[in-house]
């Protein structure tokens, strides 16, 4: 199982994904709010989402799991 | 002697075909060209106009041209001096005589003022040869001393095609830029073998030091070629937007529409916390076909690269709203003061995109040194004397303003689009610092109420017209004639000659 990580310090405000769905490289899978900007979060794997690890509302840091792709 | 003119032609051709068979056919398992190859597709016509000290230990069968092959050649028909290392000899390994050609050649290119390529396929110093080669004054690191002398006067283009490890790591590090083959290029200080041993620690090749990494994370590298081909189109690409040294210019091409014809305010969304997709912008504003991305997978919130306006060559630094919201951090920081000196010695000139809050906050970047990282971005940009306009797509905010050439910067203009917005932080964030403890004493009910109404005033204050009004910028700008409007300035502004300071050196913050 492979993991995509924040790469910055920020809120949760939505997740564009359900455990399920296929992704690809690049393709947006979080909005994290951070510097009072929305800040899409880019997937760095291409496979299915099986675990969200996080909810709307919670903080994270850079490098936090966000997600389990596999 | 008698015989020496049969015995010549014999020398040369088995000079030419570097080292043994084996070495080769172990090169093409690995995809990678012979030298010779390499260069006959980098230079116009195949052809190398001269070549210097070809026969360098010519009375040793297993040292044909020591391993390196120096010269000159021409890329559209200008002049370039270059260094190759055949790693069919002695794996590429950097001899005494092959450095001394490595010297010669970065000699000539400093007397003839013309620009320099290091193909890189190279073991390292070669240890055999370490008492005659590492320490001397004239030769080991000679070869750095050089390139930093060479450094802002013409242009170093290194391009790996396989190792560069230990001191030959140098020459990528000292070179303006460094193309590096997937799979095949790498560069370390010590090796995986050598890291087990000293600090037991157990890592790839690929891992410590291959060219993914370096062009991803330590951000050594500036282009990840798929193949040797690749990596060499790339280095014409890059030449093209070089003048032949820092007193010239890069020539212009034939003006071209953009790519692109999405109208540029389709692609900026009013609200300031939106992201939008920078390269669409630029996409729809250069010319089409011409934008070459610089470090484009390191760092990808700042973005660098070169293009051409109605031909014109300039260097744009744009933040990317779509990564960590476009926000600078310590290597975006690195990244941006990087390219800038680039544009700055070889004449190019700058036009800075904005959309940006400002730099990261809090601990992390802290500890790493956001604020010296940032100043050196800041001074970089402060120092360049090369035509620099500033766009303000839409929020310039606090030191993000500095950083992207703000007006106080020396810039030449400074041009507002009408979503821009400068202030020293958003509506949100001001109203926050200065009125938290008043907000807090409200009622429930009437705090947001109250909040909304300071926030309004305070984007009355920031009004973008106000700061026309005040002349904070120069001007302000429709989406539809921006395009124009630079070209018609980078084309008075071809003329200006300006100079920063008179010192031995400034003590940058680094």
């Amino acid at each position: 199982m492979k993991k995509i990580v924040s790469n910055m310090a920020g809120v949760v405000l939505e997740c564009l994904v359900k455990p399920g769905d296929k992704v690809s490289v690049d393709q947006d899978v979080l909005m994290l709010e951070s510097m009072k900007m929305q800040i899409p979060v880019q997937s760095t794997l291409a496979g299915v989402v099986r675990t969200i690890k996080v909810n709307e509302g919670d903080f994270v840091d850079e490098g936090d799991v966000l997600m389990e792709v596999e | 002697m008698p015989g020496n003119v049969e015995k010549l032609a014999a020398e040369i051709e088995r000079i030419k075909k570097g080292g043994a068979e084996k070495y080769h056919a172990r090169n093409r398992e690995q995809k990678k060209l012979f030298a010779r190859d390499r260069l006959k597709l980098l230079l116009d016509d195949g052809k190398i106009e001269f070549e210097d000290g070809m026969f360098a230990e010519c009375q040793n069968p297993e040292l044909p041209a020591d391993g390196m092959i120096s010269g000159v050649g021409r890329i559209d028909g200008r002049p370039v001096a270059f260094g190759a290392s055949d790693s069919t000899v002695k794996a590429g390994s950097a001899g005494e005589k092959g450095s001394q050609k490595g010297l010669r050649g970065q000699e000539m290119a400093m007397q003839l003022h013309i620009p320099i390529f290091y193909l890189i396929d190279s073991a390292g110093a070669r240890i055999t040869d370490q008492a005659r080669l590492f320490a001397g004054r004239s030769l080991g690191g000679r070869v750095f001393y050089n390139q930093v002398k060479l450094s802002g006067v013409v242009p170093q283009i290194a391009i790996l095609f396989g190792p560069s490890p230990a001191g030959a790591a140098y020459v990528p590090a000292f070179a303006d830029i460094a193309i590096m083959v997937e799979g095949n290029a790498s560069a370390y200080l010590g090796s995986p073998r050598m890291a087990e041993m000293v600090t037991h620690e157990k890592v790839t090749l690929e891992e410590m030091g291959g060219a993914r990494m370096h062009c991803t994370v330590s951000g050594l590298g500036d282009f990840l070629a798929e193949s040797e081909e690749d990596a060499i189109r790339i280095a014409k690409d890059y030449f093209r937007y070089m003048p032949q040294n820092y007193l010239g210019k890069p020539a212009d091409a034939e003006p071209v529409s953009p790519g692109s014809c999405r109208p540029l305010k389709d692609i900026v969304p009013e609200a300031q916390h939106k992201p939008f997709n920078m390269y669409d912008f630029i996409n729809s504003l250069v010319d089409g076909g011409s934008f070459l991305e610089i470090k484009k997978l390191f760092a990808p919130e700042l973005i660098t690269g070169f293009a051409r306006l109605g031909g014109r060559a300039v260097g744009i630094v744009a933040n990317q709203p779509r990564v960590k919201g476009g926000v600078l951090f310590t290597d975006s920081s690195d990244k941006g003061t990087r390219f800038v000196n680039i544009c700055n010695a070889f004449n190019i000139p700058l036009l800075f995109l904005a959309d940006i809050s400002g730099f990261m906050i809090g601990s992390a970047v802290e500890r790493a040194g956001i604020i010296r990282h940032g100043a050196k971005f800041i001074a970089a940009v402060s120092q360049a004397v090369v035509p620099k306009i500033c766009v303000v797509v839409r929020k310039c905010y606090g030191a993000g303003l500095y950083a992207m050439a703000g007006p106080a910067f020396g810039t030449d203009a400074v041009i507002a689009l009408p979503t821009a917005q400068i202030a020293v932080m958003g509506p949100e964030a001001a109203i926050n610092a200065v009125f938290a403890n008043q907000i807090a004493e409200l009622p429930e009910e009437q705090r947001e109420p109250f909040r909304k109404m300071m926030e309004a005033r305070y984007a009355e204050d920031i009004d973008i017209f106000r700061l026309a009004s005040e002349l904070i910028v120069d001007t302000i700008t429709p989406f539809e004639t921006l395009r124009d409007e630079l070209i018609a300035r980078y084309s008075i502004y071809q003329t200006k000659q300006a100079r920063f300071s008179e010192c031995r050196n400034p003590i940058y913050p680094v």
